[in-house]
């Protein structure tokens, strides 16, 4: 048996290993597994939830007689950061009729990034709706796509009718650094959240 | 990489490996991550092919519940059930996230995270 341990994720120090998520949402085809796939150090993998139509007993069959199953995939990949702290990125499935799925998805994430297509700028709408209801902190993160349209970024943000504290950048889902960036504006975004809800709270920060 | 597109072979077989359970003994988190324990290093083998397969997989090395669902191709639902199953058994350490942190252990997390993604 190998006691040195040469991977260090068996010997963090508290014996604990913490493990955070970032949700990357938005349209079908608009980048999100090639926006995993630039900074996560793995191939993006799928895991499927397979669930009935209906949407009820997820992921059990057997209790809807005649019904019919569907198979709902997310993309995902992994940053290790230490040894005992693992960051992973979740793309949302691509249907947004799969809401409950997205209630598992956002559960205990630090934030998450809209990805928008200026081309289909309404299939943004429903993953902010959404983000904006559970209160997860967001930001938007504009595709520059070499054919789309360049729009000013405030026309963006006006047409996506989003407060004016959402950050709202442009990225290129297929650059590292620009990934990157986009990822490190929704850590910092989420961090002004929290402090103007501890503000609001009166607790001081 | 789905294994399979026949929704008989996306069903039937991943819950015959449950023995036709579906829930789980606990809540797992999507993003929870587990290792094997020095038990199931040693036992898993007695405990099932898709058990050790698990158990191969997260020996030395933290897989989060997705990880363990992508790389077996079993659906999330099926992963978790065997999962809580070698949980309970002691064949997997499970590390979960916290989800009802107070806000100076999210802070806390989130500046990490940061400086983490800054190293990038």
């Amino acid at each position: 048996m190998d006691f040195a341990g040469s991977d260090a994720t068996r010997l963090s120090p508290a014996g604990r290993i913490t493990s955070a998520k970032i949700v990357i949402a938005g349209g079908f085809g608009v980048g999100k597994t090639t926006m995993v796939g630039a900074v996560s150090e793995i191939t993006p993998l799928t895991t499927e939830a397979v669930l009935t139509a209906a949407g009820v007993g997820i992921d059990d069959p057997s209790k809807v007689p005649g019904k019919q199953t569907t198979t709902v995939a997310m993309d995902f990949g992994r940053i290790t950061m230490a040894d005992d702290l693992i960051l992973y990125l979740f793309g949302t499935p691509g249907q947004t009729r799969f809401w409950f799925m997205w209630d598992e998805l956002i559960r205990g994430a630090l934030g998450a990034a809209v990805l928008v297509d200026t081309r289909r700028i309404t299939d943004s709408f429903a993953p902010i709706d959404f983000f904006e209801n559970r209160r997860l902190p967001y930001v938007v993160g504009v595709n520059c796509f070499d054919s789309a349209p360049r729009y000013a970024i405030e026309e963006v943000r006006e047409a996506l009718a989003i407060a004016p504290e959402v950050p709202l950048i442009l990225c290129d889902a297929r650059q590292r650094e620009s990934v990157k960036e986009v990822l490190i504006t929704v850590v910092q975004h989420a961090m002004a959240t929290l402090r103007a809800e501890r503000a609001r709270a009166g607790v001081r920060v | 990489m789905r294994s399979n597109n026949d929704p008989r072979g996306a069903l039937v077989r991943p819950y015959a490996v449950t023995r036709g359970r579906t829930e789980p003994r606990q809540d797992i988190a999507i993003e929870a991550v587990l290792l094997t324990s020095p038990r199931g290093q040693q036992e898993a083998a007695f405990f099932g092919r898709d058990k050790q397969i698990i158990a191969n997989l997260c020996d030395g090395r933290a897989q989060s519940l997705a990880e363990i669902s992508a790389h077996t191709q079993l659906p999330l639902g099926v992963a978790r059930v065997l999962v809580g199953d070698m949980v309970a058994d002691g064949l997997l350490a499970l590390h979960e996230p916290l989800f009802e942190q107070n806000d100076d252990d999210r802070m806390e997390l989130l500046e990490r995270v940061l400086s983490g993604l800054r190293r990038l």
